[in-house]
């Protein structure tokens, strides 16, 4: 159980002078004095952001206690990965997150690539930047559908969901498959690009953010919207390393932490990636944020496409990936998705198959532990709200 | 509260004037990206059933089955993937990693059937509707799965060999075997066309385990002579790779010849466990005619269970063709004697200078033991019988590549023409070829046959490397006659050869008697195939056998003639080439086995 009101990190503070009662520092709830109601919003409920449940402890619509749970979406890719050849591992990895699953797919050839010594071709490596990039894109999209979506503003999210089709469109085009794109090959990437396929991108970019200027009158700039969101979940600096906060939800506090820049992977060092951040470190400020990250993606990928090397291969000499044993060794390999840091731990052995892999989602952290912290003392209504501007994504959590 | 967030989200309305994102005509199918991978397709003028599909697929949703109309032939299992809609997750790295580039993706992707078992199909095979489709998910040149190229063999440049018998192919290093053996695809068309089918993909996975003890053991289950057929087998299994449809087949020979270049002859037993074998020794004895590799096949897993055999050789030394018809350079004597040494430390006595029918007959050989098997070869040289063949400038391959191994000089002539279009033709070229640089510091031969040079059965390897050997190979040529000058050689008499083989495939050559060559020559090779003596056969004996209408000895599946005790095997029943010998003994043995447990 949390701590409730002796908690540091509120925001803004309920009246808690009458319950509940507190006992060496923690709050006595008995749910057989009819004061409180046990409600569990998920697994399957609309307001939560994939099969995970919160258990609530509510009194009136005031959330008193929550407790996450997880455990309805275990599909054990990482066991499974340990019975895989490394080249059978390559499908398995994009489910592990469905709106972002091409920062996996590089995470886990990445490693395997460091693990067995290869250099990945330079017009690769171009094409990975901008496979992630317009994924980066169709996560946002998603997300800021689901975030105006959660506070009951449904249109929006039918824009932008609308909108993230057009993107799955050029997935599509590029890879042969909307969701799982499966481009990343170990070693490379599967296919060039399309011809005329820059020309409907960079079309594409000019109705984004046609779209993205709707999304900020309607959105952003509303008082309804902000009235929720101000204040709503409030993540201090000080938060930031005590419960391992990445990526935009760190950044909207002031710290800057972005891996593009930090520690630059396949192109990002030779992009200008600038370091986005906001003070304020509220639901609002993440929203705001990531608005502006989503509109320095479009900018990304228009100088992608134009940086793009025509020739070269797109794949390193690779031996026979069916009898690909890599040396014994582990690694770490990092990427920024959406949501922030997203990792892949590898040990090989030697063999042709990983020893193990660990999977690192940044919701890991933020859905489960923080969303316990940040759920008390605020309205029933506004939890799910607050799970999307956490940009919870279960599927991560469990793998 | 500002009063631009309170009238801004009024814009909202705007949109409802404009037209909707969403697409106008819902109910008709859009069609998937040029490139999208879709449903399966397969195309059965290609696909061999190898099954690399069903081995990379991450869900276990491909199984090859049997199809209707498709026939198992060499290179092809004649099963074709079957796929699970239930399980495929539409990776397509079955389209990437498919060596022909028949299992492709349309992109279609709807699909609707009453009956869930018809998501469970056979692409190409079950009638769909995009089998005809074009666009699709297809394997991009631009990546590889599988490694298509293979490592490059070392050999004697042209300059270093073509003056000595010094075996050309130097053989892989353990770094080359190593990354050659990751080739594998594992799929056993190899096993199912190798004559002896050896577990050839379990032995190159031993090379990457780089465990060549167990390499070792695998090779010996079904082949005691690993060093000869590392060498000059005619590597049928490479053929049949499934890598040679869009690349190098995988080097199968060439790695055989790693793992028993590695392993020294005095840890065999050892590795083998063959060491304590004398203790197991049975009373039943059998005779074998032939030191070649289908007799010592014989001889060695006869030994192998504990039978007491004894080998008659004709010749001085062991190995049958395998030494007396093949060059050195090719394959060195050590080497055969590396893997007859071994036959022979494990108890098989070999008799050599005895030949069957004169020495001793065959009649005595069934007296004194339970059984007899003759694996004789094909030792005797066959004629063109042009006019002039019979000068006595005029020779057999057969013969002079014996009596090279023999140590007996030969009288080679300066000007030498030499008659054929295979292995043993490209064999006495080359080693001609040898001698006349030795003796005359330079090459004057020239080798011609019926055949053009795209259907020589000579292998493509020995065509170039006698050529690069200075010798001149002219191939569409039928013989006519060899003029003879003074009872001397004068040169060939050919006429342009238009086909060898009629509609039905058999040999009946057509020539166009208007088109006329000269060859020069002082001396003429006849290298047009090889006949089996069969004199060691006694009357008596003869009219108790069953011959084919092709005038060879009857037998059975385990190469058991007629005549209960005798078993017959190698050149003289199949072939000829040293693997269906080692086939042949190593069958033929398992048949002596059941018939004297029977008897």
């Amino acid at each position: 159980m949390s701590n409730l009101s002796e908690s540091k990190y509120r925001g803004f503070k309920a009246d808690r002078s009458k319950y509940p009662e507190m006992e060496n520092g923690k709050p006595v709830i008995d749910l057989e004095s009819h004061r409180y109601t046990k409600l569990w919003q998920g697994p399957q409920h609309p307001g939560v952001t994939g099969n995970m449940a919160v258990e609530l402890i509510v009194n009136g619509d005031e959330i008193v206690s929550a407790k996450t749970h997880v455990g309805y979406l275990h599909r054990a890719f990482e066991k499974l990965m340990e019975r895989r050849r490394y080249i059978q591992c390559f499908p398995l990895v994009c489910r592990i997150c469905v709106p972002e699953p091409d920062t996996n797919e590089y995470c886990v050839s990445a490693a395997m690539e460091d693990l067995a010594g290869i250099t990945v071709p330079e017009r690769a490596l171009w094409l990975r930047t901008l496979n992630l990039e317009m994924s980066r894109i169709g996560s946002y999209l998603m997300w800021l559908g689901g975030q105006a979506g959660s506070l009951g503003m449904g249109a929006v999210g039918q824009w932008t969901i609308g909108m993230r089709d057009f993107w799955l469109d050029l997935f599509e085009e590029m890879t042969g498959g909307r969701v799982y794109h499966m481009y990343m090959i170990p070693g490379g990437v599967r296919k060039t690009l399309p011809d005329g396929f820059r020309d409907r991108a960079r079309g594409l970019i000019v109705r984004t953010r046609k779209l993205l200027y709707d999304v900020e009158n309607t959105f952003l700039s509303n008082a309804i919207i902000k009235s929720r969101l101000q204040g709503l979940g409030v993540i201090t600096t000080e938060m930031v390393d005590e419960f391992g906060i990445v990526g935009p939800i760190a950044r909207a506090t002031g710290r800057e932490c972005d891996i593009r820049i930090n520690n630059p992977y396949v192109k990002y060092g030779e992009l200008d990636v600038k370091m986005l951040t906001s003070t304020v470190g509220d639901a609002y400020a993440r929203a705001e944020l990531r608005y502006r990250d989503l509109h320095q993606s479009l900018d990304l990928v228009t100088e992608i496409l134009n940086r793009i090397p025509e020739d070269g291969p797109i794949q390193a000499d690779m031996p026979n990936l069916l009898n690909w044993k890599i040396p014994a060794g582990q690694t770490y390999v990092k990427a920024e998705s959406t949501r922030g840091e997203h990792g892949f731990y590898m040990v090989s052995d030697g063999s042709g198959k990983p020893r193990r892999v660990f999977a690192r989602g940044a919701s890991y952290t933020h859905a489960i532990s923080l969303l316990e912290e940040l759920a008390v003392n605020i309205s029933i209504s506004d939890l799910a709200g607050l799970m999307v501007s956490l940009h919870t994504c279960p599927p991560e959590i469990e793998r | 509260m500002k009063l631009k967030d309170v009238l801004s989200p009024l814009r909202v309305w705007e949109r409802a004037a404009k037209k909707p994102m969403t697409i106008k005509d819902p109910i008709n199918e859009r069609p998937g990206a040029a490139n999208y991978r879709g449903f399966h397709k397969n195309d059965f003028s290609k696909c061999i059933g190898c099954g690399t599909c069903e081995e990379i697929c991450q869900n276990d949703a491909i199984d090859l089955v049997p199809v209707e109309g498709q026939e198992t032939v060499e290179g092809d299992s004649g099963l074709r993937p079957m796929i699970d809609y239930g399980r495929c997750c539409w990776c397509a790295l079955c389209v990437d990693v498919c060596p022909t580039g028949a299992l492709t993706m349309s992109n279609d992707y709807t699909w609707i059937a009453d009956n869930p078992e018809d998501y469970r199909f056979v692409p190409g095979a079950d009638k769909t509707k995009w089998q005809e489709s074009e666009k699709g998910y297809t394997r991009s040149p631009d990546i590889q799965i599988i490694d298509y190229d293979r490592v490059d063999m070392q050999e004697l440049k042209p300059e270093e060999r073509d003056k000595s018998f010094i075996e050309i192919v130097k053989g892989y290093n353990k770094e080359q075997a190593m990354k050659e053996a990751e080739r594998c695809l594992e799929c056993g068309l190899c096993i199912a066309t190798c004559p002896a089918h050896m577990d050839i993909p379990g032995y190159i996975a031993a090379i990457r385990d780089d465990d060549l003890d167990n390499a070792l053991r695998i090779l010996y289950e079904t082949n005691p002579m690993p060093e000869i057929c590392g060498r000059i087998c005619t590597h049928k299994c490479e053929t049949a790779c499934a890598l040679h449809n869009n690349g190098d087949p995988l080097a199968i020979r060439w790695l055989k010849r790693y793992i028993v270049d590695q392993v020294p002859a005095d840890k065999y037993s050892e590795i083998l466990g063959t060491d304590h074998l004398e203790d197991e020794v049975l009373n039943r004895k059998v005779a074998i005619i032939g030191a070649g590799p289908a007799g010592l096949s014989a001889a060695y897993y006869l030994a192998i269970m504990g039978y007491k055999t004894k080998v008659y050789e004709a010749l001085p030394g062991p190995g049958g063709m395998a030494r007396y018809g093949i060059p050195e350079y090719r394959l060195p004597y050590d080497q055969i004697d590396k893997d007859i040494d071994y036959i022979r430390s494990l108890g098989v006595e070999i008799q050599f200078n005895t030949r069957v029918g004169t020495d001793i007959t065959l009649e005595e050989l069934h007296s004194s033991y339970d059984a007899v098997f003759a694996g004789t070869g094909l030792h005797l040289g066959r004629s063109t019988r042009v006019p002039g063949s019979d000068n006595k400038r005029v020779y057999f391959a057969t013969d002079l590549l014996r009596e090279v191994t023999l140590g007996n000089e030969i009288d080679v002539a300066k000007n030498i023409v030499v008659i054929g279009g295979g292995n043993v033709a490209m064999d006495i070229t080359r080693t001609l070829a040898r001698l006349q640089n030795q003796k005359y510091g330079k090459v004057q031969i020239l080798t011609t046959c019926l055949e053009t040079e795209d259907i020589m059965p000579a292998d493509v390897e020995e065509i170039v490397e006698a050529r690069e050997e200075k010798a001149v190979i002219d191939p569409g040529w039928g013989p006519k006659e060899i003029e003879i000058r003074d009872g001397e050689v004068y040169g060939l008499h050919v006429v342009k050869c238009l086909s060898v083989f009629d509609e039905n495939g058999r040999f009946s050559p057509k020539f166009d008697e208007e088109q006329k060559k000269f060859f020069k020559a002082d001396m003429v090779v006849e290298s047009i195939g090889q006949g089996m003596d069969l004199s060691y056969l006694s009357e008596n004996i003869k009219s108790n056998l069953k011959f084919t209408p092709r005038g060879r000895i009857e037998v059975d599946d385990n190469f058991q003639s007629s005549l209960q005790w005798l078993f017959v095997g190698g050149d003289i029943i199949q072939g000829p080439d040293v693997i269906h010998g080692i086939a042949n003994g190593y069958i033929a043995a398992k048949g002596i086995d059941t018939y004297l447990n029977r008897k």
